[in-house]
C-alpha cells in the first residue's frame, strides 16, 4: 500500500497491468493430487513414520475438500504447517541440507502445495516438483522396477501438464496422447543418452549423508559382525571371466586383513596403510596361473576391491597394499568395474619385515590360558611350524566341532570356550581361534576377511558373489614360504569350500532362502532368479554403469575412432535433429487423402494450368470444358471427355474405374500435347 | 509507419489476407517458449547436475527423457496450428459500447485433432475452442466496440499452447472481417411533435388503441399483436393472424435530425436519434427518419429499426 502511494508520488506507477492468473480448473486437481501421490509414494519407505502421516492427511484433507468443493484453509494457517513441518524435518534430520533432509522437504512441500491451488501456475509448480522427487527416487534404487516405475509416473506427469493445457475431459484420450508423447520422446532419449559426453561426479562435495546404508565387509570382525552379514541375499559384487573359471577352492576374495586382536575384536592395524613403515607387497609367481577377469562392484562405501587372492596386475587407480588388499584411492560409491591379473600360485613377501612378523604374533596377555597351554605343548613336542598347523587343523577335524551360523555366546575367554567347549561355529570362529593358536604357537599368522566362492549365473556366464558368500580365514608367515591360505573352516566344513554355504549348514539352520540347494521347486526358483539377476546385470552394465569409460567403450565400438566431446556432442546434435524431423514429418504430413477421382480430376487440372489455362473455383466439370472451347478449340475434345468421365465418376451410380483410367489418360495427354507444341 | 512496426510487419508478415479461406501454412506460424517452458528447461539442468553430481544414470536417462518430451510436444504444439483454415463469418450488429462477436469458420482437413486454440482481437479476452479431425467448427470472437460504423477488428490473434504449455505457437491471419456498429443509443424522451412530423398523422388507418379485427402475419409485425387465442384454436389450419388496431391516438413520429440540439457534437445527436429509435420501436410507433440528405418513411418493426439504425451508423461514411 505505501509503496503503491510513493510510486504514486514518484510518478513511477507505470507497471504494466499483469494479466490476472489463469484460473485452474476443477478437473485439473485429481490429477496433481495423482501426481503428488505418485511421485512421493515411493519415498515412503525411507522418511520418518510422522512424515509420512503428515503427508496422507494433508492429501486426503485435500482430496476431501475438492469432493466437497469447499474453500481452501487461510494462508496463515498453510504457513503455519508449513513452517513446524519444517522444524520437524530440522529436528528429525539435524539438518536441513543433507540429501535425505532436502528430499523429505520436497515431499512435505509437495502435500502442502495441493491445499494452495489457485492458478494454472500453481499447477505447474506441482509438476515440476514431481519432476525433481522423480529424480530422488534413484537416490534409493536405480533397478528395473524403479524404472518402470517411473517411466510410467513420467506418463502420469505429462498427462496432467496436457490437461492442464486444454486437453479435455476424457482421462482416457489424455493418457494415450501423453503415452504417444513419450514414445516419441524415448528415441531422442536413447540418442541423448548414448551421445550425451559423460563426465564423473561428483561435482562439488557431497552431503554426508549421500552414501549411508551402504552394506559391504568391515575393517573390524567381532563375534556376530560376519553372522550378520552371511544372512544377506545381496549382491556384493560379480566377476566376469575371460581366463578359465578357476577351481571353486581358489576362489579366496581377498577384503581386510585384520592383524590386531583385543581379545574380542580383530582390527585392521591403520598403520599398515603407511607404506614408509613396511616393506611393500611382493608377489612372486610360482608357476604360470593366472586369472584374468572383470568385477563389477556394488558401492559398499569402502575402498577395498575384493581381488582374487593374489593380484598381479591392476587397473588405474587403485594399488596393493602390505597385507595385500587392493585399495582404491576414493571409497567405491558408484557401481563400478574394475580388471585384475591375478596369480593363483604365489608366494607373498617372503622377506617379511621383523616389524610386522612381530605384529602378527602379539596376543592379548592374561587371556584364553587353556589355548596357549595347548599351543605351547605343539610348538615343544611338533616344533616345526608347518606341522603345528596341521595339528590344529587335524585338532578341528577330530574333535566334535560344528559349523554353524547360531553359535552360543561366548564369555570372556572367548577362543577357550569355543576350542573346549561350545565347538560350534562358523568361519570367523574358527579362523580367530586358529590364528591365537598360531600366534601361541610363535607363528606369526593374521585373520583374513572376503567372500569365498560364488555362484555362476548360466545365463549370462557372469559370477554372482553375494554377502552371504562372506568369509574369515587365516594366514601364517612360514620361512621360505612367505604368507600361506590357511582355512580352518574347510577342515571342519569341506562342503562349505567345494559347494557353498547353503550345503554347510545343517538342516534347520535358518538362512536366506536364495543361498539353499535343496528342493525341486527351489531349484525352479534357482532358476527364475539367474533369470531376473542376468537382466538385472545387464540394467547394472548398460544402462546403470554407464560412465565416461563405459560410454568410451561403447562409442569406439560403434565406430567412433576417438571419441571426444565434441565428436559426441555432433553424433548428438545430428541424431536428435534426425530423429526430431522424422517425428515432425510422421505427424505434420498425416493428411487425408482426397478420393482418387478427385485427386484425378485435380491432376487434370493441373495440367490444364499448364496450357494456361485456370479453374475458377465455382467451375464445376462442364462449364471448365465449355469455357475451353472457346478459349482453346485445340483442347476441347481432351477436356471434353475428361469432364465427363469425372461427372460419371463423381455422380454417376456405378465406381467405374474404366472412367478413372479414362480420366487420367486424359491428363497424359494433355501433358504430350504440351510437349509437343514446345 | 514506425521502424518497428514495419519490422513487425515483415516478421509476421501482417497484411490483410486476400485469398479465401485463409490457410495458416508453415511461414506464418510462429513459435516460442513460454515461461512455463523456461522454468521446465531450468528445472532440466538443475536435475541434469543432479543427476552428474551423484552420478545417476538413471537420472541421466531420466532428464533426455524429459528433454524429448519438451523437444517432441515443440512439434506437438506446432501441429496444432499446421494447415488450418478460417473462413471468415457474420458478425451480428450491435451498439457501440457492446461485444461484437466475430464468427469465423474453421475447417480442420487434418486427421488429428486440434485442441485449446485461443482466438484473440487485441487485447480483447480470448475464445477457445478443439477441432475435431476432418471437421467444421464455428468460433465466436469478442471484440469490445467503441465506436460506430461499419468496423474492421483488425488481425486476429490465434494461439496454441496445446500440449503440454511448454510452447507458444501463434499466428496472425488478418481475413476480411466487418461488423455494423449502431450509435450508443442515449434515451431521452420524444422531440416535441412538429408540425413536420405531424404530416399525415391523424389520417392513420391503423393504431395502437382499438381492436378492429383479424388479419394474416406477415413477417414484420410485432409477435405481440399474433391472436394467440385464435391460434391456439385450431393450430393445424389456420394460418397465424394477427390483431389489428384501429384510430386512437396513431400519429406518425418523424425522428428528425434537425430536433436534435445542435449544439452538440454529430455523436451525440446521432446516440439521441438511436435512443429514439430504440424506444419508438419498443413502444410500438411508427416512426421515421430523418438525417441530412437521407430520409426514411415512417414505418414499424424490426426491420425498420433496423434500416434506421443503420442510416444512424454510416451517417457521414
Amino acid at each position: 500500500m505505501v509503496i503503491e502511494r510513493i510510486r504514486t508520488i514518484l510518478g513511477r506507477n507505470r507497471r504494466r497491468e499483469k494479466p490476472a492468473p489463469v484460473p485452474l480448473e476443477r478437473g485439473v486437481i485429481p490429477w496433481l493430487l495423482a501426481v503428488a501421490l505418485a511421485t512421493s509414494l515411493p519415498h515412503a519407505e525411507h522418511l520418518p513414520l510422522w512424515l509420512t502421516l503428515i503427508f496422507s492427511t494433508l492429501l486426503i484433507g485435500r482430496t476431501w475438500l475438492w469432493q466437497r468443493n469447499a474453500r481452501l484453509p487461510a494462508r496463515w494457517l498453510l504457513a503455519l504447517i508449513a513452517i513446524t513441518g519444517t522444524a520437524g524435518i530440522a529436528w528429525h534430520y539435524r539438518t536441513l541440507f543433507g540429501r535425505d533432509a532436502g528430499v523429505a522437504l520436497l515431499v512435505f512441500f509437495m502435500a502442502l502445495k495441493p491445499l494452495e491451488l489457485h492458478a494454472r501456475r500453481d499447477g505447474l509448480v506441482i509438476v515440476m516438483l514431481g519432476f525433481f522427487l522423480l529424480l530422488t527416487h534413484y537416490f534409493h534404487s536405480q533397478s528395473i522396477p524403479t524404472g518402470l516405475w517411473l517411466f510410467a509416473t513420467t506418463i502420469l506427469l505429462t498427462a496432467t501438464l496436457i490437461r492442464m493445457n486444454g486437453g479435455g475431459p476424457s482421462p482416457r484420450r489424455i493418457l494415450g496422447d501423453a503415452a504417444t508423447l513419450v514414445a516419441q520422446a524415448l528415441p531422442l532419449m536413447l540418442v541423448f543418452f548414448l551421445f550425451f559426453p559423460r563426465v564423473q561426479g561428483p561435482l562439488w562435495g557431497l552431503p554426508r549423508d549421500a552414501h549411508a546404508g551402504l552394506t559391504g565387509l568391515s575393517d573390524r570382525m567381532s563375534p556376530g559382525s560376519l553372522n550378520q552379514l552371511i544372512q544377506s541375499g545381496e549382491i556384493a559384487f560379480r566377476a566376469q571371466f575371460t581366463s578359465p573359471l578357476p577351481a571353486r577352492s581358489q576362489l579366496y576374495w581377498r577384503g581386510p586383513v585384520l592383524d590386531l586382536y583385543d581379545g574380542l575384536t580383530w582390527r585392521a592395524n591403520p598403520r599398515n596403510a603407511l607404506r614408509s613403515a613396511n616393506k611393500p607387497a611382493a608377489v612372486e609367481i610360482l608357476r604360470p596361473n593366472f586369472a584374468d577377469y572383470t568385477l563389477t562392484l556394488e558401492p559398499h562405501n569402502q575402498r577395498w576391491l575384493l581381488a582374487l587372492d593374489l593380484p598381479i596386475s591392476f587397473p588405474e587407480g587403485t594399488g596393493l597394499w602390505p597385507t595385500f588388499e587392493t585399495l582404491a584411492r576414493e571409497p567405491v560409491r558408484y557401481r563400478t568395474r574394475y580388471s585384475f591379473r591375478s596369480a593363483l600360485d604365489h608366494a607373498a613377501n617372503r622377506d617379511e619385515t621383523p616389524r610386522m612378523r612381530t605384529q602378527s604374533l602379539r596376543l592379548p596377555a592374561n587371556l584364553n590360558p587353556r589355548t596357549r597351554q595347548l599351543a605351547r605343548e605343539w610348538q615343544e613336542t611338533l616344533g616345526d611350524p608347518e606341522r603345528i598347523s596341521a595339528a590344529a587343523l587335524r585338532f578341528f577335524r577330530d574333535e566334535k566341532f560344528f559349523y554353524t551360523l547360531q553359535p552360543p555366546l561366548l564369555g570372556e575367554h572367548a577362543i577357550d570356550e569355543f576350542l573346549f567347549d561350545s565347538r560350534r561355529g562358523f568361519c570367523e570362529h574358527y579362523a580367530a581361534a586358529y590364528v591365537v593358536l598360531m600366534r601361541a604357537a610363535g607363528i606369526p599368522a593374521r585373520v583374513v576377511t572376503g567372500y569365498q566362492g560364488g555362484e555362476i549365473n548360466p545365463i549370462d556366464g557372469y559370477l554372482t558373489v553375494r554377502q552371504s558368500d562372506a568369509h574369515a580365514w587365516a594366514e601364517i608367515w612360514l620361512e621360505g614360504r612367505g604368507w600361506t591360505r590357511v582355512d580352518p573352516t574347510a577342515a571342519v566344513a569341506p562342503s562349505r569350500i567345494e559347494r557353498g554355504i547353503g550345503a554347510a549348514l545343517p538342516a534347520g539352520d535358518p538362512l536366506p532362502a536364495l543361498v539353499r540347494v535343496d528342493g525341486d521347486w527351489l531349484r525352479r526358483l534357482q532358476q527364475l532368479r539367474h533369470r531376473w539377476e542376468a537382466a538385472n546385470n545387464a540394467w547394472n552394465q548398460w544402462v546403470i554403469g554407464y560412465n565416461p569409460q563405459r560410454q568410451r567403450e561403447v562409442l569406439s565400438r560403434i565406430g567412433m575412432k576417438s571419441p571426444d566431446w565434441r565428436m559426441m556432442s555432433l553424433a548428438l546434435a545430428a541424431g536428435s535433429t534426425l530423429i526430431l524431423a522424422f517425428v515432425a514429418i510422421g505427424m505434420l504430413c498425416r493428411r487425408t487423402k482426397a478420393p482418387a477421382d478427385q485427386r484425378a480430376w485435380l491432376d487434370l487440372c493441373r495440367a490444364l494450368e499448364r496450357h494456361g489455362i485456370h479453374r475458377l473455383p465455382w467451375e464445376g466439370p462442364f462449364a471448365l470444358a465449355e469455357r475451353v472451347c472457346r478459349e482453346h478449340p485445340e483442347l476441347s475434345e481432351i477436356t471434353k471427355e475428361a469432364a465427363g468421365c469425372y461427372a460419371t465418376l463423381r455422380y454417376g451410380e456405378t465406381n467405374s474405374p474404366e472412367h478413372l483410367r479414362a480420366l487420367q489418360n486424359c491428363t497424359k495427354r494433355l501433358a504430350s500435347r504440351r510437349r509437343k507444341t514446345r | 509507419m514506425s521502424f518497428r512496426e514495419r519490422f513487425a510487419r515483415w516478421l509476421f508478415r501482417l497484411g490483410r489476407d486476400e485469398h479465401l479461406p485463409v490457410v495458416l501454412t508453415r511461414r506464418r506460424i510462429f513459435i516460442l517458449p513460454t515461461g512455463a517452458g523456461i522454468l521446465y528447461a531450468i528445472v532440466l539442468v538443475v536435475m541434469l547436475i543432479g543427476a552428474i553430481n551423484y552420478n545417476l544414470s538413471l537420472g541421466h536417462a531420466l532428464v533426455f527423457l524429459l528433454a524429448g518430451i519438451g523437444l517432441v510436444g515443440m512439434v506437438h504444439t506446432f501441429r496444432n496450428l499446421l494447415e488450418l483454415q478460417l473462413h471468415p463469418g457474420r458478425a451480428e450488429p450491435v451498439f457501440s459500447g457492446e461485444t461484437a462477436y466475430f464468427q469465423l469458420h474453421l475447417d480442420n482437413a487434418r486427421l488429428l485433432p486440434r485442441y485449446a486454440l485461443e482466438f484473440s482481437i487485441g487485447r480483447n479476452g480470448g475464445v477457445l475452442c478443439d477441432v475435431p479431425p476432418e471437421e467444421q467448427t464455428v468460433v465466436a470472437v469478442p471484440f469490445a466496440t467503441t465506436r460506430r460504423g461499419r468496423i474492421d477488428p483488425g488481425r486476429i490473434t490465434l494461439a496454441s499452447r496445446y500440449p503440454l504449455g511448454l510452447f507458444r505457437v501463434w499466428s496472425y491471419p488478418h481475413p476480411p472481417l466487418s461488423c455494423l456498429v449502431y450509435p450508443r443509443p442515449i434515451e431521452t424522451p420524444f422531440p416535441p411533435a412538429s408540425p413536420a412530423s405531424q404530416s399525415g398523422g391523424t389520417t392513420g388507418i391503423t393504431g395502437q388503441e382499438d381492436f378492429s379485427g383479424l388479419r394474416q402475419h406477415q413477417s414484420n409485425d410485432s409477435p405481440r399483436h399474433i391472436a394467440w387465442k385464435a391460434v391456439a384454436r385450431d393450430i393445424e389450419h389456420r394460418p397465424l393472424l394477427v390483431k389489428q388496431f384501429d384510430g386512437g391516438a396513431v400519429e406518425e413520429l418523424w425522428l428528425d435530425w434537425s430536433l436534435t440540439p445542435e449544439a452538440a457534437d454529430v455523436e451525440k445527436r446521432l446516440s439521441l436519434l438511436a435512443g429514439w429509435v430504440v424506444r419508438a420501436e419498443r413502444e410500438h410507433r411508427r416512426y421515421g427518419l430523418r438525417l441530412p440528405g437521407r430520409s426514411i418513411p415512417p414505418c414499424s418493426g424490426t426491420t425498420h429499426r433496423s434500416v434506421c439504425l443503420e442510416a444512424l451508423a454510416l451517417y457521414g461514411d
